[in-house]
């Protein structure tokens, strides 16, 4: 441990001191001891709460890729990113290889088939963006000055949605620009470019929310983790499991509805049933119906989520 | 709301805080009792023993927690409707732990002074200005995880200085510091009002400490106010000498303290039992020493201590009437002099 400082105007520092230094300066000053120039009052703007929120907004997303952190805390976000980035790069690289009219995989169904990835990414780091200022204590120093719990909660979760709508959007614009550079058929790719990015958007927008709550309520970053990574798929596995059970029983579309549990099942089929795009597997809606239940009830768990999220940051 | 634009100093405000009949009840307890304070500018101390209020004051006084009953303002604006304005102005250092480990201090102020509403260039300047102030130097680039709890209460200090604020609200900023450690931020806060001109409210369960740092000494105990008065008036009613003798080895049944209270008493010296075997005289005059050690030779005992005490809370209130005394077992517990 370091010796407690003396006081400030006997610390000798070598080098100069960075930056002008107006004020008064004392007389005769030793060359390589700090001029005590006294303190000096800050007349300059104070731009407010929104200011401050988008602050903290910034820093939480540069965060979240362990931008502006130590180079261990980047390496699983960006590790996750290339791996989100890659097989899109290798798809691309082939179809212009093969030189073939249509790209091998669609946009939407990269990122059913990416969803392990996503769900690790937004385990490992909606903890770095929440539970670390409740472990540290943080929380209270932001709530002194001017920023409310509202302005806290949006900054938080917003950083966390546009990380993950980053990560699910990147390797889908790398396939539309890899489309576009082997001449595929325009319209298709945009159309579809777009269906995938609604998809990335509700990716984002159901991971985030569940992500956020679970790592809000623990101080411990190992704890947020976890729950997160079970929440999101154990139910998915539970989910399909119930596809199989109900589906191996009687056959019928009444075994979509097993994807009511699953946080992707319910991205990947609602974008399926909302732009009429072909279905595989698990993936669903078991009537118009239910294609609204479930286009309801990610926009239910997202609200509640956000509302909950305020509520908890209310009482510190 | 006001917060675009410089806000522009009050200079000559005649109280930084003022509260009025202050309640504030939880379920279980009450944690304010109809305060009603004055704060002037300049150091001010804020004495309680743990769960006298002092955390649930700062709380209401930053506008972030209301009140039950009864107001407060803070630098002339209510905490009640202008908690924004109120933290856009005022600092703040909890009392515990709030700082991330794997952050530089210099990262950690930069971003918390942009929190404050300061652009990204005024962030780093006042943060390089700030460290510097509370004493921090080349330290300040490596993680705070590595800092001696005295480095940290400086960081801890310096994130509440950094936005130059008016006021400064420090909840127990001596915490878990040893004694020249004590000192030394003792040092700096009175230097953050004598040489930044910024009021300082702080808060701490030792009177002593505050003695010696503060202006004027607010004592809270229950939530409710036990006294406010200038340190002057605390310390003219302090001076006192504590003494303890042995006994006679040879005649163990000899009662030493009461033959030297009597021989005291005889030389004109007031003199109480502070209830163990410590004899509390008052000190009247630089001859007070004299008589005491030539009353002890006469009676033939060794003198184990004879040392200038400051009074302890409880009997600080012991010159008020019976029935406002605070309960005595309980505020001498509560207040253990440093």
């Amino acid at each position: 441990m370091p010796e407690p400082m003396p006081e400030p105007m006997s610390q000798p520092m070598p080098g100069p001191m960075p930056g002008p230094m107006p004020g008064p300066v004392p007389a005769a000053p030793v060359a390589d001891v700090i001029h005590d120039i006294g303190y000096r009052h800050y007349q300059g703007p104070r731009l407010g709460r929104g200011y401050a929120t988008r602050s903290l907004y910034t820093l939480t997303l540069r965060g979240s890729f362990g931008l502006g952190r130590s180079i261990r805390s980047k390496i699983l976000p960006m590790g996750l990113l290339a791996l989100m980035c890659v097989p899109a790069l290798i798809i691309v690289a082939v179809a212009v290889y093969l030189k073939s009219a249509k790209l091998p995989l669609e946009y939407e169904r990269y990122l059913m088939i990416m969803d392990f990835v996503i769900a690790v990414f937004v385990a490992s780091q909606a903890p770095v963006a929440l539970s670390r200022d409740l472990r540290f204590m943080t929380v209270p120093l932001y709530f002194s000055r001017p920023i409310t719990a509202g302005d806290y909660v949006r900054a938080k979760f917003g950083a966390m949605f546009t990380a993950m709508f980053v990560l699910t959007g990147l390797p889908l614009l790398i396939m539309w620009i890899g489309s576009l550079l082997a001449s595929m058929s325009f319209g298709y790719n945009l159309e579809h470019f777009c269906y995938g990015l609604v998809a990335a958007a509700l990716y984002s927008l159901l991971y985030s929310s569940i992500a956020t709550v679970i790592a809000s309520a623990t101080p411990r970053r190992g704890f947020g983790v976890a729950g997160i990574i079970m929440v999101l798929l154990i139910s998915a596995g539970i989910s399909s499991v119930l596809y199989f059970v109900i589906n191996g029983h009687d056959n019928s579309a009444a075994a979509y509805w097993a994807n009511v549990i699953s946080p992707s099942g319910l991205v990947d089929s609602s974008v399926t049933w909302m732009f009429g795009l072909p279905t595989t597997g698990a993936v669903g809606v078991p009537s118009a119906l239910g294609g609204c239940v479930f286009v309801a009830e990610i926009a239910a768990v997202s609200a509640a989520a956000y509302g909950l999220l305020v509520q908890r940051y209310r009482k510190i | 709301m006001l917060m675009r634009s410089a806000v522009p100093r009050r200079y000559g405000l005649t109280v930084s805080v003022i509260t009025d009949n202050l309640t504030k009840r939880f379920p279980r307890v009450t944690a304010l009792d109809r305060l009603t304070v004055d704060v002037q500018p300049g150091v001010v101390g804020l004495v309680g023993a743990n769960g006298a209020g002092k955390s649930t004051l700062i709380k209401i006084l930053l506008g972030l927690s209301p009140a039950t009953e009864g107001s407060a303002r803070v630098l002339g604006l209510d905490v009640a409707t202008e908690g924004g304005a109120i933290r856009e102005r005022v600092g703040y250092m909890p009392e515990h732990d709030c700082l991330p480990p794997d952050v530089s201090a210099t990262e950690f102020v930069v971003h918390m002074a942009r929190m404050s509403g300061l652009p990204a260039t005024a962030a780093r300047e006042r943060t390089a200005d700030t460290l510097r102030h509370v004493g921090l130097y080349e330290e300040r680039y490596r993680p705070i995880g590595g800092y001696s709890t005295g480095m940290k209460q400086r960081v801890k200090l310096a994130q509440a200085l950094v936005h130059d604020p008016q006021l400064v609200l420090l909840d127990e900023p001596t915490n878990g510091l040893d004694p020249s450690g004590r000192d030394e931020m003792l040092a700096l806060i009175r230097r953050v009002h004598s040489d930044f001109g910024i009021s300082v409210l702080v808060t701490s369960h030792l009177l002593g400490e505050l003695e010696r740092t503060c202006d004027h000494v607010v004592v809270v105990d229950g939530g409710k106010l036990l006294r406010s008065s200038s340190t002057a008036d605390f310390t003219k009613a302090t001076a006192l000498l504590a003494v303890e003798v042995t006994d006679r080895p040879a005649d163990p049944s000899f009662d030493t303290d009461r033959a030297l209270t009597e021989r005291l008493t005889a030389g004109g010296l007031r003199v109480t039992r502070d209830g163990g075997r410590v004899l509390l005289v008052e000190i009247a005059g630089d001859d007070t020493y004299d008589l005491v050690r030539d009353a002890v030779a006469e009676l033939g005992v060794g003198l184990v201590r004879m040392e200038q005490r400051r009074h302890r809370i409880a009997e600080v209130f012991q010159d008020r009437p019976l029935d406002q005394r605070p309960a005595d077992d309980r505020a001498e517990e509560a207040f253990p002099d440093a």
